[in-house]
């Protein structure tokens, strides 16, 4: 079986080609949106995805090496993400469906993001944090779909990092050479600063660090680097603190990393050193595939095929707020033994 | 009577600054929280001893079955174990404490009564956010462990919880507690310029 799949729901139009044999990735082709300034405009993304998609997808079947009457479907992510970007990933993949009359996959985003990342180390039945531009959320399967544990009560772990790096003025561009800018600021950063460290349960908020982390540097009460290592300390422990209450009260035995935030060389070596003392074991996404790409639609848009999900194109609608545990998950299959 | 100790351990992920000065407030919070719970003869374990220095405390140890167990083993009495422990969560409130982390692996039952534990996370707060926030983490925590009776659960816990505090001031928590789950991310009832 050959899936076509297609990412636009943010700042990357991703047209991926994957199989049910190894070696299961076929094509990778990805357009990444920078913006100038600020962060990302949803307009200006989604006019040069329209511009890129037909080279997209024919530069995809050439790396593949296959033919389009080949495909055996297409997926598309419908969401969660920007609208007017998600539409132009909608929009192709419905034509691309109806006119090669092609069974047409919806996918969730965020499914995807885990399901790439379980196909990378052959995990079964782990703890998912994802950590994102536009996710921070805990989660595991449960009766048939992943169930949050916990998540952000306002901003996620990625806008986070993001905000206070524009407010600082240190970007864009956010991440230079695989190291985001509130990393790299904070390699000189030696005081540590009480911030607002906020854990409610499962939950976590970063709205109050970022405020109070804006303020210091507003009013120079602190140094740049004092601040980003501060701050950063503080939201990465945070993260790992209910990552690591999740797996003491589920009993689970592997912990999967995925997004965007997954790249933090920084915040893995703080995985690294939790998994290890609760003896679990740890995949984290590298980064090729922790960031948005059109690989982890087709590959998820193939394992959904196989149970029989696709749609006609009139029912393909994007759902800008397709929140992960609102997705059914055929395939799973827990025994309860994985757990202890 | 039998008791337990929890030592708060350093987290050798954190930064040693962040760590000590966690472990020495957390520690600080919840032990006097606990012996003020326990005055007003609420279901908690008993303070037995604090060492803030080394983030100890030894307290009561309440022997029975996790109401998380009794409900995956389809007890009969979990409705009223449920019912029970809105009730207690409403007594808490009013004691001007917030819980921090009520799910279900942290209520246990002995002899026929509902005992909350685990005040790691607990603080002093009367503001209705804090209250609702509550509240959610207990929905979510059914939410993703025991999603088939979630309705049903939730609504025994929500008239133990207002045989307390009385109906009114419940349903304004309530409100309070839909504001907080459609400020969370992607939620799909939430409509941003439904007006245009």
């Amino acid at each position: 079986m050959i899936v076509l799949g297609i990412e636009s729901s943010a700042h990357t139009l991703g047209v991926g080609i994957v199989r049910d044999e190894p070696p299961h990735i076929l094509a990778d082709v990805r357009f990444v949106y920078k913006p100038r300034t600020g962060g990302i405009h949803p307009r200006e993304a989604s006019q040069y995805f329209m511009s890129n998609a037909p080279e997209a997808v024919r530069e995809a079947l050439r790396e593949a090496g296959v033919k389009i009457s080949e495909l055996d479907g297409v997926a598309v992510a419908l969401g969660p993400g920007m609208g007017p970007c998600l539409r132009v990933g909608a929009t192709l993949a419905r034509a691309l469906a109806s006119y090669y009359a092609k069974p047409l996959v919806p996918v969730n985003h965020a499914l995807a993001h885990i399901e790439i990342g379980k196909m990378i180390f052959s995990f079964k039945d782990p703890l998912v944090v994802y950590l994102s531009g536009g996710n921070t959320l805990i989660a595991s399967l449960s009766e048939g779909r992943y169930r949050i544990f916990g998540e952000t009560l306002d901003i996620s772990l990625g806008n986070f990092l993001d905000t206070l790096a524009r407010e600082l003025g240190i970007a864009p561009p956010y991440v230079v050479s695989g190291m985001h800018q509130v990393d790299r600021c904070a390699q000189e950063g030696k005081n540590f600063i009480e911030l607002p460290y906020v854990v409610k349960g499962q939950d976590v908020s970063f709205s109050g660090l970022l405020t109070s982390a804006i303020r210091l540097f507003k009013q120079s009460r602190a140094s740049m680097n004092d601040i980003c290592y501060s701050a950063r300390e503080i939201a990465y422990s945070a993260i790992i603190e209910v990552s690591e209450r999740a797996l003491a009260h589920t009993g689970i035995k592997e912990v999967l990393v995925v997004g965007g935030v997954a790249s933090s060389p920084v915040l893995r070596r703080k995985f690294e050193v939790m998994s290890e003392l609760r003896g679990v074991k740890l995949g984290v996404v590298p980064p090729q595939y922790a960031v948005d790409n059109g690989v982890m639609i087709a590959w998820t848009g193939l394992l959904l095929l196989k149970h029989g999900v696709h749609v006609r194109p009139e029912e393909a609608r994007v759902r800008q707020r397709w929140k992960l545990d609102q997705v059914d998950v055929p395939w799973f299959t827990r025994t309860d033994s994985v757990r202890s | 009577m039998h008791s337990v100790y929890k030592v708060r351990v350093r987290k050798p992920y954190r930064d040693p600054r962040l760590d000590t000065s966690l472990i020495k407030n957390r520690c600080e919070t919840e032990a006097k929280i606990l012996a003020e719970l326990r005055l007003r003869g609420l279901n908690v374990p008993a303070l037995y001893y604090v060492d803030v220095s080394k983030g100890l405390i030894v307290m009561e140890f309440i022997e029975g079955p996790l109401l998380r167990d009794l409900i995956r083993g389809g007890s009969e009495k979990i409705f009223k174990y449920v019912e029970d422990l809105g009730g207690l969560v409403a007594s808490i409130h009013d004691a001007g404490v917030v819980h921090g982390d009520i799910t279900t692996s942290n209520v246990v039952v002995r002899s026929d009564e509902v005992y909350l534990i685990d005040f790691g996370l607990a603080r002093y707060s009367k503001r209705l956010e804090d209250l609702a926030t509550d509240i959610h983490l207990f929905i979510r925590s059914v939410e993703s462990t025991h999603y088939s009776l979630k309705e049903s659960l939730l609504r025994c816990f929500m008239r133990g919880y207002a045989s307390i505090k009385g109906r009114e001031f419940t349903d304004s928590l309530l409100l309070k507690v839909r504001e907080i789950r459609m400020r969370g991310r992607y939620v799909e009832e939430r409509r941003v310029r439904r007006d245009i």
